[in-house]
């Protein structure tokens, strides 16, 4: 069967489970296989408790999402990520979470070393970090083991390299220091701890988590929220993503040994952040959006003072970031390192910075748009090469976006009135499944919640994009120098928690 | 005959005071001017004096991995460039030991503490440390020919094998070839210090070859053989690192600067010399980023190239 054939859903909508029809198993597969052959994405692929298999396909250039859902009869089935390496990590985490065995899998191994989320407590607690690691033999052969305790300030993770002298041959990345049970411990819900849960999933990702995990609710609860509320939210993801853009470009300097923009974006990231702690009283953008509107309002006078603001960052950060593309020395560094070429980046299901800066001309906020982006579009910046330029070169033309939209809906702000307090949202739908995606500075960010008889969540997933990278910058380092990899690295700047939850 | 022998030994004591007090001041002015230009304040000039202090008084912790050699690393370090720095003349202040042949011991003796940092690097069994000594190696050899040319040219050019004739009495400067004082300096002698910068660049782990500040353990290569040296011998090799920068600059600086009728104005040109090399060094370092190090055995050959033109131009 054709993937025509599964449900439209447009993002941040609502469907009750009875209108998403049970497929047999093999049906789900050859559904699923042939989307993906079609060019559609392998956006989530979850399990829950009651061995169910939901799907999520996105169409990005028909502009939809597609969801497909089963019901195994037995924990084990053929798994998809021979035919689809989309599905690699999200069948490693079935495997891992509900002992669902892919049959077939090439690279079954334990992917954030989490407790069985059925075994109970007399499941064993696995080690962080053990794990087979695919290994190159020979005489002039070494491995280089880095990390979970780096020489920086950075979050934990594993990277084993097999090198020849300097030349990475492959490069393995074992991950899940920072689990800290996300998911479960939004089932069930939501809590009054919910929210905050989701604001966590990744801490510099708060606002693109946080509206997802908004839009789930509201999409459940059939509200919908007040354009002025979207302005401002949209103004608070925008904000997040030039911080976090400048921060980037400034680090990127900072590993090539490029002083100049590397000290000057340092302090103007602070800048931005503090343009976000004018709007909500937090630099990381923390209880700013609430599920069905916001938890502070941008009064149109804050939002007058905040434009001089605004540019003012923005002139300052024109003037370092050119210093970097004015700078040979630098452009031979970011040219020469990390290149990903578009086929392997569609492979893997790559989404994001990464995706665009090899041509693949993906955003979530033009392909599924979603709140002021429905009537005030983004353009995606894309590049060419896949390299870390590339990266770097796609980041700097998003800050030229984020600063239009910034500005024009500051202007539009300051011209309108507060909403009234929103009141608190209607009872959730029961027995639905409800899909949003918000793009995040790293890339799409997706939240899935199915709901049980009570509307309360019987499973929540999270899927932010550097799920869907990680294996993108291990890809990236074949053939590399392994000097290389701290740039690449910072070019592709994934997210350890977000992976992790 | 007790004016000279007072002077002597009063050029000595000064001698020893500079090399034992006065190198950790060159980091200091480096950091210092790349936080200018960054437009940030930056640590105090003294920094590395309060950091010695620190680790001075800090407990030194080794790895059950290494033996005897991880200690021989940063003390032999030191005990040889301090050794090879009485040989060096500090501007015109005639050098402590000098004999015919002293530049021989010279570069061996820096040789020699390469070669401990190196094993005493191979000593943790780390993988980065392997990593950084195998580097270290692959880029001095190539920064090893430049400094020798570079001796070789003044050799010929002054027909001594002693660093402090070769180094302030090279007579390559045009004032002293008697051909005026339109033009300060000679092809051979641009050519000596552009072969030289490059290896004191390279030697002292700066950038575009290394990068001092980076905490990449993968990108390093002077920062990663001492990862696992903490205490008093870690503050062994902050200290050797800044009294290589010192001893090296002195060559580069001694090249240049004129011989004036008093010590101490002799003296004080040499220090002048020593802060206008960290105040170059600065400039480098905020204005370009740091080479591929794929590209780093290119940049160390033009600086053996540079040398090597010097001594042909001075053969023929």
């Amino acid at each position: 069967m054709s993937h025509l054939a599964l449900p439209v859903l447009k993002n941040g909508q609502a469907v009750a489970l009875a209108d998403l029809s049970e497929l047999p198993f093999a049906f789900f597969r050859d559904t699923v296989l042939g989307a993906v052959r079609q060019g559609l994405r392998l956006a989530c692929l979850c399990a829950d408790a009651q061995l169910r298999m939901f799907a999520v396909l996105a169409d990005d250039a028909g502009r939809t999402l597609r969801v497909a859902r089963t019901r195994l009869e037995q924990p084990r089935y053929a798994a998809l990520t021979p035919e689809c390496p989309q599905a690699h990590l999200f069948e490693r985490e079935m495997a891992e979470q509900y002992g669902l065995q892919p049959e077939g899998h090439p690279w079954l191994k334990p992917l954030r070393f989490q407790k069985s989320w059925i075994g109970g407590e007399a499941s064993p607690q696995p080690t962080p970090g053990a794990l087979d690691f695919y290994r190159v033999e020979g005489d002039e052969v070494h491995e280089v083991a880095v990390g979970p305790v780096h020489a920086g300030v950075i979050e934990p993770g594993h990277f084993r390299f097999q090198c020849h002298g300097e030349q990475v041959f492959h490069l393995e990345i074992a991950l899940g220091y920072q689990h800290r049970g996300v998911e479960q411990a939004l089932e069930g819900g939501p809590h009054p701890l919910s929210l905050k849960q989701a604001e966590t999933a990744a801490g510099d990702t708060s606002i693109a988590h946080t509206w997802a995990h908004c839009r789930i609710l509201e999409g459940l609860a059939g509200f919908s929220v007040p354009a002025r509320a979207d302005r401002v939210r949209g103004v608070a993801l925008e904000l997040e993503r030039a911080a976090n853009h400048v921060g980037d470009l400034g680090a990127l300097s900072g590993d090539v040994g490029f002083l100049p923009t590397a000290s000057f974006c340092g302090r103007i990231r602070g800048d931005w952040l503090n343009l976000s702690a004018e709007g909500c009283g937090s630099r990381l953008g923390r209880n700013w959006l609430r599920p069905g509107g916001l938890q502070q309002d941008l009064d149109p006078r804050l939002a007058e003072r905040m434009l001089p603001r605004v540019d003012r960052a923005w002139v300052e950060t024109r003037d370092a970031v050119e210093l970097l593309w004015g700078a040979a020395s630098v452009m031979i560094r970011f040219e020469a390192a990390g290149h990903l070429g578009p086929a392997q980046a569609r492979e893997i299901g790559a989404v994001g910075v990464p995706a665009r800066a090899c041509g693949i001309p993906m955003d979530v906020r033009r392909d599924h748009p979603f709140g002021p982006y429905e009537t005030h579009p983004a353009v995606p910046a894309l590049a060419e090469s896949g390299n870390v330029h590339s990266r770097a070169w796609v980041r700097w033309r998003e800050l030229f976006e984020s600063h239009r939209l910034i500005s024009e809906a500051l202007a539009d702000l300051a011209a309108s009135p507060c909403d009234p307090k929103p009141t608190s949202l209607p009872k959730l739908a029961a027995d639905s499944l409800c899909v949003s995606l918000t793009e995040g500075w790293r890339g799409e960010v997706l939240h899935l919640a199915v709901t049980d008889g009570e509307g309360r969540f019987v499973r929540y997933k999270i899927v932010d994009a550097s799920f869907h990278n990680w294996f993108g910058l291990a890809l990236a380092l074949r053939g590399e120098q392994i000097s290389d990899f701290p740039l690449c690295n910072k070019s592709f700047n994934l997210s350890y928690c977000g992976h992790d939850l | 005959m007790s004016q000279p022998l007072l002077s002597t030994a009063l050029n000595l004591l000064l001698h020893a005071l500079a090399v034992l007090l006065l190198p950790p001041l060159i980091p200091g002015l480096i950091a210092k001017v790349k936080a200018r230009m960054a437009g940030r304040t930056g640590p105090p000039v003294l920094q590395l004096y309060y950091d010695l202090a620190k680790l001075s008084r800090k407990e030194a912790v080794f790895s059950r991995t290494t033996t005897w050699i991880f200690l021989a690393g940063p003390v032999g370090t030191v005990a040889a460039v301090l050794v090879a720095s009485l040989m060096v003349p500090f501007g015109h202040t005639p050098a402590p030991i000098s004999f015919e042949g002293d530049v021989i011991l010279f570069a061996y003796l820096l040789g020699l503490a390469r070669f401990l940092t190196v094993l005493s690097a191979l000593d943790t069994g780390s993988a980065f440390e392997g990593m950084g000594a195998a580097r270290e190696v692959t880029f001095s050899a190539l920064a090893e020919p430049a400094l020798f040319f570079g001796f070789a040219a003044l050799a010929k050019a002054t027909g001594s094998l002693s660093l402090a004739p070769m180094l302030v009495g090279h007579g390559l400067t045009p004032q002293a070839q008697g051909m005026g004082t339109a033009a300060h300096l000679s092809g051979p002698l641009i050519l000596i210090l552009a072969g030289w910068s490059i290896v004191y660049l390279a030697e002292n782990a700066r950038i575009p070859v290394d990068d001092p500040n980076t905490h990449l353990e993968l990108t390093m290569i002077h920062e990663v053989m001492v990862l696992d040296h903490s205490g008093r011998p870690f503050a062994l090799v902050l200290y050797g690192a800044s009294l290589k920068l010192v001893v090296l600059g002195a060559l580069l600086v001694d090249l240049l600067l004129p011989r004036l009728a008093h010590g101490w104005m002799n003296w004080l040109m040499f220090l002048a010399g020593l802060g206008g090399l960290a105040l170059a060094v600065g400039l480098v370092e905020s204005m370009t980023a740091r080479f591929r190090m794929t590209k780093v055995p290119q940049f160390l050959l033009a600086g053996v190239l540079a040398s090597a033109f010097a001594f042909l131009l001075l053969l023929v």
